[in-house]
């Protein structure tokens, strides 16, 4: 039983192939790795599963349910969140009202009884401040709640679009190069951080990764794609000694 | 930390009161003509907050107020005028049957109005929303054309290019200023709670915001619709001000005022806004003698039409200029930015 899975997954733009014959399988609560060289069809195939494109050919299941053609905030509010590589905080929002915007999908109240401050929506709120402040508070940003979002530095800006994004309430969250611009001490507090939401908040990982301390460091099972083909699957010992991996990265002479 | 709330609240209740007593007083002691002055000032807060609601807090560029407002002051209009005086303005064609007897009170024929332009900027709103920036500014640009060239075509409902003349006075300082208070409240209410978030958050960056689970397109025509209706109501309260409406004034020069309202006052702001439509529609009246002749004693001029505008686009050019963002950018003259900030640990709302 696979918790998200895509069936022969190919995207064409015109003649170009970003991604083809793209197979993934992830059970509950794993973290895996989608790698590659660049242009290899990563961010393509994390735009295909959170329907932002639809593929020209397969299918994207979510816990068997076939999520190819949703858009993007339907697969939001069944469980998917993401961040994406240049990182898209609301820049003139606070830090806790980033947060409160990914709370938003949940609020059953109307607009008019949000204005009018009726009990119901003022319980709801309530409630949504206290979560907001509490995801907060778990990643560390609770001495900036009213910072505005553009005027953190980069890696709290990174850490405060996973918190956004667990907002949502997500059962699987794609993280898209989590540690981009990172030094290596905050690679390694990354990897730390990402094994701590998933035991906290029972989540399943797919990221995307160039710095391979990371990937080996955290991913149980990898994907390797190139030039939209998967070459290579498995373990992180199985990748690194993968020759066709290998020759992807460095080449053959 | 309540006690600092109940003070702010005391303040803003202080506040209004004030301005009741001030408008009061003015309607006293002052002529009809600053009367009117004062009476724009309320209407023009209303229009500006309602572009501002869709332009500058949702980030769609509508064009298309001058239309939506075309609107709310006909059908306000229609449904207060006397039979008997829609008879004497319908000379050329007689009215249709189902609205020469109608007649109803103004508040419900604002509230009437303010639904019906709500309803045609839904239906505009729906084909038109999928497009962004500059493409939607052209089809809400287009669509405003299209209402007000109905409008002058439509003899026996409106009267056609021969507008509506005569309409009762009913638009005092209290109803202007009582629906520019409203639409402040509505819009400090409406931004201080989710849905006041989720569309900050489309203007912000909307693939990311789709990303939060947002419905863009359902949370855009909704803030679409609200901003027509506030037009709508607008429109209704500047009919029965001026007296006489004709398709004519309804058209882009008025969506420019509006805009340059909002682009002054600052986008998403709702303080900038209430500012500089006081402070522009003020000085539109008071920088009138621009418009007549002038001696620059090396030159004489014998009275520019229009000199006003070049003003006010030099006005605007600086503005853009130096201050990209408007007066207020997106900052709000808020008790907070008077008092000094609430103490920055968790503010929750208060448990009723």
């Amino acid at each position: 039983m696979y918790i998200l899975r895509t069936e022969n997954v190919t995207m064409k733009f015109g003649g170009l192939v970003a991604v083809s014959d793209f197979n993934l399988e992830i059970k509950h609560n794993e973290i895996v790795g989608l790698i590659g060289p660049n242009g290899a069809g990563k961010t393509t195939a994390f735009n295909i599963i959170t329907g932002q494109y639809t593929p020209t050919e397969g299918f994207v299941f979510f816990n068997n349910e076939d999520i190819t053609t949703c858009s993007p905030y339907e697969i939001t509010r069944l469980g998917i969140a993401r961040t994406f590589q240049n990182i898209r905080l609301f820049k003139d929002m606070t830090v806790l009202d980033n947060v409160l915007v990914g709370n938003h999908l949940r609020l059953r109240s109307p607009l008019l009884s949000s204005v009018l401050r009726s009990p119901r929506y003022r319980k709801e709120e309530r409630h949504m401040i206290q979560k907001s402040f509490n995801l907060l508070r778990d990643l560390g940003l609770d001495d900036v709640l009213y910072e505005k979002a553009y005027s953190l530095p980069y890696g709290k800006q990174r850490r405060l679009e996973i918190a956004r994004a667990l907002a949502t309430d997500p059962k699987v969250i794609l993280l898209d190069e989590p540690a981009a611009g990172m030094n290596p001490q905050e690679s390694i507090e990354l990897m730390n951080f990402i094994h701590e939401i998933r035991e906290k908040f029972d989540l399943t990982i797919l990221l995307i990764e160039h710095t391979m301390q990371v990937v080996m460091g955290v991913c149980e099972r990898i994907y390797v794609l190139d030039h939209g083909v998967t070459i290579a699957q498995g373990t992180p010992e199985e990748i690194q000694n993968n020759p066709k991996v290998i020759e992807a990265y460095l080449g053959v002479n | 930390m309540k006690n600092d709330q109940k003070t702010r609240r005391i303040l803003s209740i202080a506040l209004i009161a004030l301005v009741g007593i001030v408008l009061f007083l003015c309607n006293q002691y002052l002529d009809s003509y600053q009367l009117r002055i004062i009476n724009l000032c309320g209407i023009y807060i209303t229009l500006g907050l309602s572009l501002n609601l869709i332009y500058g807090f949702t980030g769609l560029f509508s064009l298309g107020h001058a239309g939506f407002m075309a609107v709310g002051a006909y059908t306000t209009a229609l449904l207060t005028m006397p039979p008997q005086l829609k008879q004497m303005n319908f000379f050329l064609e007689p009215i249709v049957p189902w609205l020469a007897n109608v007649e109803v009170g103004f508040f419900w024929a604002l509230i009437i109005a303010g639904s019906i332009t709500g309803l045609i900027g839904f239906l505009i709103g729906a084909p038109v929303l999928k497009l962004r920036d500059d493409y939607l500014a052209i089809a809400t640009l287009g669509f405003s054309e299209i209402i007000r060239i109905v409008f002058t075509n439509l003899q026996n409902v409106t009267n056609g290019p021969l507008g509506l003349k005569g309409l009762p006075p009913y638009t005092t300082i209290w109803w202007s200023w009582g629906f520019a208070l409203v639409s402040i409240l509505f819009m400090a209410y409406l931004f201080k709670g989710s849905y006041g978030r989720a569309f900050i958050a489309i203007r912000e960056d909307e693939i990311a915001a789709e990303a939060m689970g947002i419905n863009i397109f359902r949370h855009k025509i909704l803030s679409f619709t609200i901003g027509s209706f506030m037009a709508g109501i607008g429109g209704g309260l500047l009919a029965h001000l001026m007296g006489t409406i004709d398709p004519l004034m309804f058209r882009f020069l008025l969506t420019f005022n509006i805009l340059l309202i909002v682009v002054l006052g600052g986008m998403g702001s709702i303080s900038g806004t209430v500012i500089s439509a006081i402070v522009v529609t003020v000085s539109m009246e008071y920088l009138r003698f621009l418009d007549g002749p002038m001696n620059f004693l090396i030159f004489k001029t014998d009275g520019i039409p229009g000199m006003r505008m070049v003003i006010f686009s030099l006005l605007l050019m600086i503005v853009i200029l130096f201050f990209q963002r408007g007066l207020m950018g997106s900052k709000e003259l808020s008790w907070d930015f008077i008092l000094g900030p609430k103490d920055k640990t968790l503010n929750l709302p208060e448990e009723e």
